[in-house]
């Protein structure tokens, strides 16, 4: 069964009145079971709005979006995604672990129940140590693991990210995207990641979804072929360069923006 | 423990030094410049009204104190309810806070004395009403601002986990008001002692800090006044000190909030 299916969805802000958008048009896309597809492309090309329309968080204006085989706000209520934002959005007056519990307890599950899932996802993120902690006694890239363990707590089969590392420097960026592929590895889950980088999507991603601007489309898709596992290694191989290559390629048929440059950029 | 406390006396000392200089400048120039008690006292003496009057003023204390306190519980409480309403029900909010803002905008002293007499003349009713009024503003401004400036990221995610709105405003937007409340409440307790002397000069019964001050400054007893002035000194620092441990007890996520601020 595949993860998302996407028929022909377009969405449009502000529909009918003078300063209408057209995020949107025409999006097809199938993504399966357990593969991780990135979603690239300058600002404007409703990448961000996709991922919402998957997460039910908005309603596309047309077409038809199936979500683990149930519509986009079923799979909402039962919980079957999590999400991962930019800023990690992390609730300060709640120690690492209650943080964590939070999607758990909305589920009602028990205390100890909850403590004993916030501790598992601590270990898979590395952080068991900081538990009581609060979120700003940790630096940004403990934050964003803080924040991935909690969109992972309920155990998803689908993880949606928007630029979960945007915010984070160069070297614990890749750090974290090899900590990234080694959880979903773990847990099977799917993901789509939203990201502006794209040597993050090609090292990531079996897909990289290219879109463009005005109005929002997809312009191409880009497989990208790396043997085995990916590891460090894997950004000094001849695929990963060409994967960057193919994605630059297909981006520079798009408009070009500040926000997408080459692999020098991030 | 021992570095807190000498951060404590190095924070205290300068301005403890400060005030005794300036105590003893007070004096040097009433008896250097042979001031009259009737234009200025000098500290030795009001000191010594003071301690002489001690049961007087401490009798006005606890009427000034009394009805700055239940002011302040009231009108925080009232505050809290009513912005935890405006912020449920948009509508109301849209429909009542330009009137909350005309309200504000009468000096409130003008209304004492329209409560007062709608009051039996030694009542402390329209006192209270009084604090209980300036307090509510207050803590309804910024718990409101507590409850809606949430980060939409936040927001985001709670509707994520399928959140209710109910269970939003209790995960997301009432911890988020907590350091705003407290916020408040240091700058009402000061202001609600205020108000109740301020209160007192609108008639009712004289038995309060205000009105005290008033009738001994009428009768010439100039020393005395500046006794009672001291005492209401005294009752603001303790109006301060009660909300500045209240916030040093508040929720570690406060300490955060306001760090982020970039206070």
């Amino acid at each position: 069964m595949s993860a998302i299916e996407i028929d022909n969805i377009s969405k449009i802000f502000n529909a009918g009145s003078g300063n209408q958008v057209v995020a949107l048009t025409d999006i097809d896309l199938s993504i399966a079971s357990g593969e991780f597809v990135s979603l690239i492309g300058p600002s404007g090309c409703g990448k961000s709005t996709l991922l919402r329309l998957i997460a039910n968080l908005l309603e596309p204006t047309d077409g038809n979006i199936v979500v683990n085989g149930k519509s986009p706000k079923q799979a909402r209520l039962d919980q079957d995604y999590g999400m991962a934002f930019q800023q990690s959005g992390l609730f300060e007056w709640r120690t690492v672990a209650k943080n964590i519990e939070l999607p758990l307890e909305l589920k009602g599950w028990d205390k100890a129940k909850r403590h004993e899932r916030a501790m598992e996802m601590l270990e898979l993120v590395k952080l068991a140590d900081f538990a009581g902690h609060y979120p700003w006694q940790l630096s940004g890239g403990m934050q964003q693991r803080v924040a991935i363990a909690r969109a992972l707590a309920v155990h998803p089969s689908l993880l949606l990210m928007d630029e979960p590392f945007g915010a984070l420097d160069e070297m614990t960026r890749e750090h974290m995207q090899s900590e990234l592929l080694s959880i979903c590895r773990r847990t099977g889950s799917s993901v789509v990641f939203v990201t502006h980088s794209i040597p993050e999507a090609v090292y990531l991603s079996n897909r990289v979804v290219v879109m463009s601007p005005r109005p929002g489309r997809i312009t191409k898709i880009v497989n990208v072929s790396i043997e085995g596992e990916r590891s460090d290694a894997t950004r000094d191989n001849d695929a990963f360069f060409r994967g960057i290559t193919a994605v630059r390629e297909a981006l520079r048929g798009v408009e070009m923006s500040d926000h997408v440059r080459g692999i020098e950029d991030r | 423990m021992s570095s807190r406390v000498s951060t404590l006396v190095r924070n205290v000392w300068p301005p403890a030094v400060f005030g005794v200089l300036f105590v003893a400048l007070w004096e040097f120039v009433v008896k250097f410049f042979d001031l009259k008690p009737y234009f200025l006292a000098p500290p030795s003496k009001i000191w010594q009204k003071f301690t002489e009057n001690f049961d007087l003023v401490w009798g006005a204390a606890k009427v000034s104190g009394t009805n700055a306190l239940i002011g302040l519980l009231a009108g925080a409480l009232f505050g809290m309810v009513m912005s935890l309403v405006l912020s449920r029900f948009r509508v109301l909010n849209d429909l009542i806070t330009p009137l909350a803002i005309a309200l504000n905008a009468i000096p409130i002293f003008v209304l004492v004395a329209v409560l007062n007499n709608m009051f039996a003349i030694t009542s402390e009713v329209p006192r209270r009403i009084m604090v209980t009024l300036v307090v509510y503003f207050i803590v309804l401004v910024n718990v409101a601002k507590g409850l809606t400036q949430v980060s939409p990221t936040h927001v985001e995610l709670m509707r994520s986990y399928a959140a209710s709105d109910t269970q939003i405003l209790k995960k997301v937007r009432i911890p988020n008001a907590v350091p705003y409340l407290f916020t408040a409440l240091k700058i009402a307790a000061p202001a609600s002692v205020i108000t109740a002397f301020v209160s007192e000069y609108f008639g009712g019964s004289q038995n309060g800090l205000g009105s005290r001050i008033a009738s001994n400054i009428a009768n010439s007893k100039n020393a005395v006044a500046w006794a009672y002035v001291l005492g209401a000194c005294l009752l603001g620092l303790v109006f301060y000190v009660i909300s500045s441990v209240l916030e040093g007890v508040s929720t570690p996520g406060g300490r955060a909030k306001r760090s982020q601020e970039g206070r």
